[in-house]
């Protein structure tokens, strides 16, 4: 059955509207993702990696808003959905988890009643039903003792504990996409690892696709079968996460994995010593004409100044943005 | 949570008052209205009477015990209409911004520019007295803090993580109202609350005194310090026992809702950190 994909994006602009100043923060971004697959998007700071996952569930506010393109979660086009439908579809049907583990949990509220709450919203469950399956939910990411973790408050439990009750929270409803925000940034380094590992091995089992977003290629290509690179509001490269780092085809992506530390070179090096891509993001403002990344490309020629580049079709289903690409 | 001397003081004089409110009949001595006997009038505290008798030879001691019940019933419940309406208008100009939110404003900076026992004032002169007026007109005009304090505290909670993850998962307004942020402004609100139901057995206390509240014979503790006006000099036990009772009431309010203020309320917790 070739089935319609689970989201599918098409030609997203997202427009960002200060009153006096009317600019695309996000330009030409597709992509879609199948059932169980798992998907990636990386880039620097700011490059729109948020608001483009904000957009797919139908929750960006003012100034920020959906100018043109299309978003079809299994072939429905999100935007035409009333208000009551689209709430319907969050935390049921596309879940998300934040990156602050810290502060996306309700401080006041015990995590089980907040776990038992996405049932009783989204299943109609009661009440005492719900809090029997929030129990369960705990002890599906591994929370040890869950019928008693169920009545501590967030600040009770570590930033390694609170992200599973996220996770347990983000997967209370079985829902068939989990967008991944940032997800480990603020945790340290193993429990980063166990968070991932965990987050993956759940989705797996549940057949659940995966949207990641980060600024680090190496856990995303880890993570996801394909990768979107982004910069300044496009999607520069899209490729198998195996084809980007044998043979990536943009100028921008080969920065990116050149900044990656080599394995076990760490701990030698250092962060400082990685080679990093020179220059910064520009703002949403002043994005340069032609190829967005050409003030800090090596390769940049007078094409590069005056003209976006088109897309070009690699092999497996990759694609690259780039007039003088690998 | 650790409770300071004065919040403690607060709270038990206020428990005091209520539990000599809900016993009253037991307290007292006599019947508060009807216990009249010329024979007994104006006899100064003794161990008979303990505070004194009336021009009529009613029991003190037991009008200011029944006098609390009423005292204590306009201060809790005009305090909680107050609360009510305070924290479900600032709640939901500050959630959802907009007209209703210069509506909201607009209101409360009318409220906040009229004092509100001019206010009630009115109210009463309009509805005339009794408790029932007493109860609207306090219960209508003193709810501008609350509001304030509800509106502002939700423009800091609305961008908390937890009430955007809320959104993420798919509450509705009222859901995130109710459950997001509702319960982290507890706090303040009834630290307010708790200082507004001082200012309300004051206000009351100051309309009946006017005679625009509870009348005489019935006794609240305004109504017997009006009546006693004209003996202060010749009998001031009746003056003294009323106002004392509404000293310590109000005295005790305020302790508590200070001390509260020090658990409670998070920003003043953390400008003293
Ligand atoms: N509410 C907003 N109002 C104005 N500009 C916004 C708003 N939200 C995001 N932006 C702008 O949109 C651009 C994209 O933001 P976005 O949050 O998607 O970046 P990101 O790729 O997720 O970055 P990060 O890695 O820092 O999370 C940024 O330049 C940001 O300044
Ligand atoms: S189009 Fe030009 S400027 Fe842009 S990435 Fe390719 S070579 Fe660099
Ligand atoms: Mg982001």
């Amino acid at each position: 059955m070739t089935a319609a994909p689970l989201i599918e994006v098409e030609d997203l602009r997202i427009d960002l509207d200060n009153g006096a100043s009317h600019v695309a923060a996000v330009e030409g971004v597709s992509f879609r993702i199948d059932r169980g697959e798992t998907f990636g998007l990386v880039g620097e700071s700011g490059c729109g990696k948020s608001i483009t996952a904000l957009a797919l569930i139908g929750l960006l506010r003012r100034p920020l808003s959906v100018a043109a393109g299309a978003i079809r979660f299994e072939g429905r086009e999100i935007q035409g959905l009333s208000a009551a439908a689209q709430r319907a579809l969050r935390g049921d049907r596309i879940a998300m988890i934040f990156q602050e583990p810290m502060t996306a949990l309700n401080p006041v509220s015990p995590v089980g009643r907040q776990i038992a709450e996405m049932f009783v919203l989204h299943k109609g469950k009661s009440w005492r039903e719900a809090n029997q399956l929030a129990v369960e939910a705990l002890a599906n990411v591994r929370v040890p003792a869950p019928e008693r973790r169920v009545k501590d408050y967030p600040h009770q439990l570590s930033g390694g504990m609170r992200q599973r009750v996220m996770i347990a929270i983000a997967l209370a409803c079985d829902p068939d996409l989990l967008i991944a925000d940032e997800p480990t940034t603020a945790l340290d380094v193993t429990v980063q690892a166990e968070i991932i590992e965990l987050m993956r091995n759940l989705c797996a089992e549940r057949g659940t696709a995966i949207l990641m977003i980060s600024h680090d290629l190496g856990l995303v290509a880890n993570v996801c079968r394909r990768v979107g690179v982004m910069y300044a509001g496009r999607i520069v490269e899209e490729r198998g996460s195996d084809d980007i780092f044998r043979a990536c085809a943009h100028p921008y992506t080969q920065g990116l994995v050149d900044s990656l530390p080599r394995l076990g070179s760490r701990a030698a090096l250092g962060r400082s010593r990685l080679r990093e891509i020179a220059g910064v993001v520009p703002a949403i403002a002043d994005f340069p004409s032609g190829c967005r990344f050409n003030p800090r490309c090596a390769q940049a020629t007078e094409i590069c100044r005056t003209t976006a580049p088109e897309t070009t079709w690699l092999g497996a289903g990759g694609l690259v943005r780039c007039h003088h690409h690998a | 949570m650790k409770l300071g001397t004065s919040a403690i003081i607060g709270g038990v004089l206020f428990a005091l008052a209520i539990f000599v409110g809900l016993f009253a009949p037991w307290l007292a001595h006599t019947d508060p209205v009807m216990g009249a006997n010329l024979m007994n009038a104006e006899e100064p505290p003794s161990w008979i009477w303990w505070f004194g008798t009336d021009a009529q030879g009613r029991d003190i001691y037991s009008r200011v015990v029944h006098g609390a019940r009423i005292s204590l019933t306009v201060g809790i419940v005009s305090q909680l209409v107050n609360s009510v309406i305070g924290v479900t208008l600032g709640l939901t100009a500050g959630y959802w911004g907009g007209w209703w939110d210069d509506v909201v404003n607009g209101l409360t900076n009318l409220m906040l520019a009229i004092p509100s026992l001019i206010f009630a004032l009115a109210i009463m002169a309009v509805l005339g007295p009794g408790l029932t007026s007493l109860l609207i007109a306090l219960g209508l005009t003193n709810w501008s803090f609350t509001c304030r304090i509800a509106r502002a505290s939700t423009l800091s909670l609305k961008s908390q993580g937890y009430v955007q993850a809320a959104r993420v998962l798919g509450y509705g307004d009222l859901r995130i109202m109710i459950t997001q942020l509702l319960p982290n402004m507890v706090g303040p609100i009834i630290v307010i609350g708790t200082l507004g139901m001082g200012g309300a057995v004051l206000a009351e206390a100051s309309l009946s005194f006017l005679g625009l509240g509870i009348r005489p014979p019935y006794p609240s503790w305004g109504s017997m310090l009006s009546e006693a006006r004209d003996q202060i000099t010749t009998a001031p036990w009746l003056s003294v026992f009323p106002g004392l009772a509404i000293f310590l009431t109000v005295l005790g309010l305020n302790l508590l809702g200070d001390g509260l203020r020090d658990v409670l309320d998070p920003q003043s917790r953390s400008r003293r950190a």
